[in-house]
């Protein structure tokens, strides 16, 4: 697992030219290419290094935030949260006191954030995954909440966006969380049936039972540059076949060379690449029509 | 009497002497022909296909295929399909489709191959797309687990309209070994996972998901023929449920209660939001 962008306060680690009142977070350190970026700089770079294409991972609301119009968003089925189908408790602790920390921690109720939003002007539905939330694992509310709004988005005429991203299923909840599979595939038939587009963008990490479902069955599948995608994680893999992974394996430009995903999206690119594909997909043009003729013509 | 634990009943399910899906395909069919390949990479051995009769009609056949020997498993990859045998499986039920023949699937294997070249063929891929078709095959499709159910990598050939488990059968979201080397840091704590995780044939029938348990007249690696024989008779009876089911309601329909059935299961609580 890669870490994250860590906030540094410089002053404290000894950098005196830069002044005793450099106020904490002012500064970061790109842990891929280790350059100190001006926080300010990072974050209106969509939280991708100015200098190495580094993309830091987001948070559920961060990522909405980036992607949606101002104000359009609003959230749906905020009021599920997870129950304990198994009773679990594994080394004295009950899965409901974990789940609590989890959401103590990440602020949110579950590890999907879904909702109604407008990428320039486009209408969507949208469904978030919230890698803080336990890994984005996927048990019984991140499927309801994805099926719920994959079919809501399908009945009020929307596509639907989803940005996916799971260290694969959430242990505690057993045999519930694999038939979330099958679940978020017949889900997406709703959207099949009205012929809207169905566009997932694989974020990093993304394993296990979330790509083996719905995040592959997509009508476009993107990803972040960078990205770590696959089905076994790169230490199941080692582990159980001890062959040595190649550098650059799982990532998403392997996966764009494997014909896995149709393109890599840079952050800062992908409000309007989406935007763009919906119109594409749907054949709705916002601009006035231009005549191949004529533009032929006036390229002379 | 003995109490089964949970831990005994994984050791049942992964007996090597238990019977596997050629078996059942050998005894349950008349004239049964395999077919193979997925006309695009090459032929998974862990991924078994066949047609032939059942009763009075052909339906078609797929299945997990774990080895009777250790050469035989590993010639069989222990049971894990590569991507390909998930394409060959995607193609296998198309051809029923086309023809309209019901399907059975034996569902048995640790998991789908972890490998370093399944990855590179789009493992994921393959087990979505999987999912897929079976969730919408134009066929009547049964599933029974005759032995381990094992994550994403069985689940894919599973999804049918009814869902059997032999009494000692299990399913699970991850081997105990691997949930138990995840949550308590400690593989050898595997049997207390595989209770903690409730993976037997009667939790999953408590929950819903399995439709029925089939006893076994003995544990069935000491009695296979008669395991099987107790198989084919209540397949026989879901088998004719479900024509009669395809029957009255058309195939749109009854794909629409395949569709209803996955799209419920799942437990959570719901508070109004303000």
């Amino acid at each position: 697992m890669r870490p994250r962008f860590r906030r540094r306060n410089v002053a404290s680690e000894g950098t005196e030219s830069l002044g005793p009142s450099i106020p904490d977070g002012l500064w970061s350190k790109c842990p891929r290419c280790r350059e100190l970026i001006y926080t300010r700089e990072f974050e209106r770079n969509h939280s991708v290094c100015p200098r190495c294409g580094y993309h830091a991972r987001l948070t559920a609301r961060q990522r909405i935030a980036l992607i949606v119009d101002p104000e359009s968003f609003v959230e749906w089925d905020a009021g599920l949260s997870p129950a304990d189908p198994l009773q679990f408790v594994a080394l004295g602790e009950p899965y409901p006191r974990k789940v609590a920390e989890a959401q103590e921690r990440s602020g949110e109720r579950e590890a999907l954030v879904t909702g109604a939003a407008t990428i320039l002007g486009v209408p969507v539905g949208l469904a978030v995954a919230e890698f803080g939330f336990l890994g984005a694992s996927m048990g019984s509310v991140f499927g309801e909440k994805f099926a719920r709004a994959a079919e809501r988005a399908a009945v009020e005429d929307r596509a639907f966006i989803v940005f996916a991203s799971s260290g694969g299923a959430r242990m505690h909840e057993g045999v519930f969380s694999l038939f979330q599979l099958p679940k978020t595939i017949v889900a997406v038939e709703s959207l099949s049936e009205r012929r809207l587009p169905f566009i997932t963008v694989l974020v990093d990490p993304c394993y296990g039972g979330v790509t083996a479902s719905f995040a592959t069955v997509a009508d476009l599948i993107l990803a972040e540059p960078g990205a770590m995608i696959g089905f076994a994680g790169p230490r199941v893999i080692e582990q159980v076949t001890r062959q040595k992974l190649p550098a650059g394996f799982q990532s998403a430009e392997f996966l764009l060379q494997h014909g896995m995903i149709d393109a890599i999206v840079p952050r800062p690119r992908l409000r309007e690449e989406l935007a763009h594909y919906i119109r594409l997909l749907t054949n709705q043009h916002s601009a006035s029509p231009v005549s191949f003729v004529t533009r032929q013509e006036s390229d002379r | 009497m003995m109490q089964i634990t949970a831990w005994d009943r994984v050791q049942l399910a992964r007996h090597q002497a238990r019977p596997h899906t050629l078996d059942y395909i050998t005894e349950l069919l008349e004239e049964p022909r395999e077919l193979h390949g997925d006309r695009l990479f090459r032929d998974d051995p862990a991924v078994v296909a066949a047609i032939g009769r059942f009763g009075t009609r052909s339906v078609i056949v797929l299945g997990h295929q774990k080895g009777a020997s250790t050469t035989e498993n590993v010639a069989r990859n222990f049971g894990m399909p590569r991507p390909e045998g998930y394409r060959k499986a995607i193609r296998i039920l198309h051809l029923a489709e086309k023809f309209g023949l019901p399907v059975i699937t034996f569902i048995d294997t640790p998991a789908a191959d972890p490998g370093l070249e399944s990855e590179e063929r789009g493992q994921a891929w393959a087990i979505s797309s999987c999912l897929q078709a079976f969730l919408r095959a134009q066929v009547p499709t049964l599933a029974v687990v005759i032995g381990e159910g094992g994550s994403g990598g069985a689940l894919a050939l599973a999804v049918c309209d009814r869902l059997l488990m032999l009494e000692n059968a299990i399913f699970a979201v991850a081997s105990p070994e691997a949930c138990a080397a995840i949550l308590w840091r400690d593989a050898a704590r595997a049997p207390e996972a595989a209770e903690t995780m409730r993976i037997t044939a009667q939790e999953l029938l408590r929950f819903g998901i399995a439709d029925e348990v089939i006893p076994e007249p003995a544990p069935a690696h000491l009695d296979a023929s008669g395991t099987i024989r107790r198989v084919g008779q209540v397949l026989e009876r879901h088998l004719e449920e479900l024509l009669q089911l395809w029957h009255k309601h058309g195939p749109a329909h009854a794909r629409r209660l395949r569709w209803a059935r996955y799209r419920a299961i799942g437990l959570w609580h719901e508070e109004p939001v303000t």
